[in-house]
């Protein structure tokens, strides 16, 4: 689908379908959810700045290990949130900076997250155990 | 996401319900930089917030500071999942939390 924050809902609504399907605990499906629109909310905002382009929402179960993984991918300009720096979570309100806040949180709530590019494509991987 | 306002004299209340997000996070910010301006205290129920993202983060702090040198913010029912958040970014030793 187009990458644009109007599709962060539809985006949620077919992980959340698939997660129901499971009988994933709320806790679980909310982080996850949380997730999305801090992923495919990034994709759409940076990945064809200032024009736009397709993303791709993948998601699959490994049953034997109780693990959903989403891949998010796009052909947009290579980019590895991984690779920027935490940000500073003890500074005072008026120094505080919001941006890397939600990747941060990605990682923190997530089992995994993996970035590759591959084939001109970012591709994004997280995982979760539910 | 459902918001709803309560003003008695210059202490506001507002409750949100629903999800608390890039797509969301907008129409809060809409409705406090119009109510704030009247308030002396804002107090911001998450009884029926079911998360909130970064992009909520973002509309939080902004609040937190246009109220700091008023009567100050406060935020009261914080579910789990939300604290988690505020607990992971750091935000518990910034916002008031009850």
């Amino acid at each position: 689908m187009e990458a644009k924050i109007e599709n962060i809902p539809r985006v949620t609504a077919f992980i959340d379908e698939q997660l129901e399907a499971l009988d994933c605990p709320m806790k679980a499906q909310m982080q996850i959810d949380v997730a999305i629109d801090e992923l495919f909310g990034n994709i759409s905002h940076y990945a064809y700045a200032p024009g736009t382009g397709e993303a791709t929402v993948g998601f699959d179960f490994d049953e034997a290990a109780g693990m959903i993984s989403v891949v998010f991918s796009d052909r947009g300009v290579p980019f590895d949130p991984l690779g920027r720096i935490d940000p500073d979570i003890n500074a005072p309100a008026q120094e505080r900076a919001i941006g890397g806040l939600g990747i941060f949180l990605v990682k923190k709530t997530m089992d995994s997250m993996e970035y590759r590019y591959e084939n001109g494509k970012n591709v994004l991987t997280i995982k979760k155990k539910i | 996401m459902t918001i709803n306002k309560k003003q008695n004299g210059t202490s506001l209340e507002i409750a949100v319900e629903g999800r608390l997000d890039t797509t969301t996070a907008p129409m809060l910010e809409e409705e406090l930089s119009r109510s704030m301006p009247g308030a002396q205290t804002l107090t911001l129920d998450f009884a029926d917030l079911a998360y909130i993202s970064s992009a909520g983060l973002r509309v939080l702090l902004a609040a937190h500071k246009a109220m700091m040198p008023k009567g100050g913010m406060k935020v009261i029912n914080v579910n789990e999942i939300v604290q988690e958040v505020f607990d992971v970014t750091g935000f518990v030793d910034i916002l008031t939390i009850e």
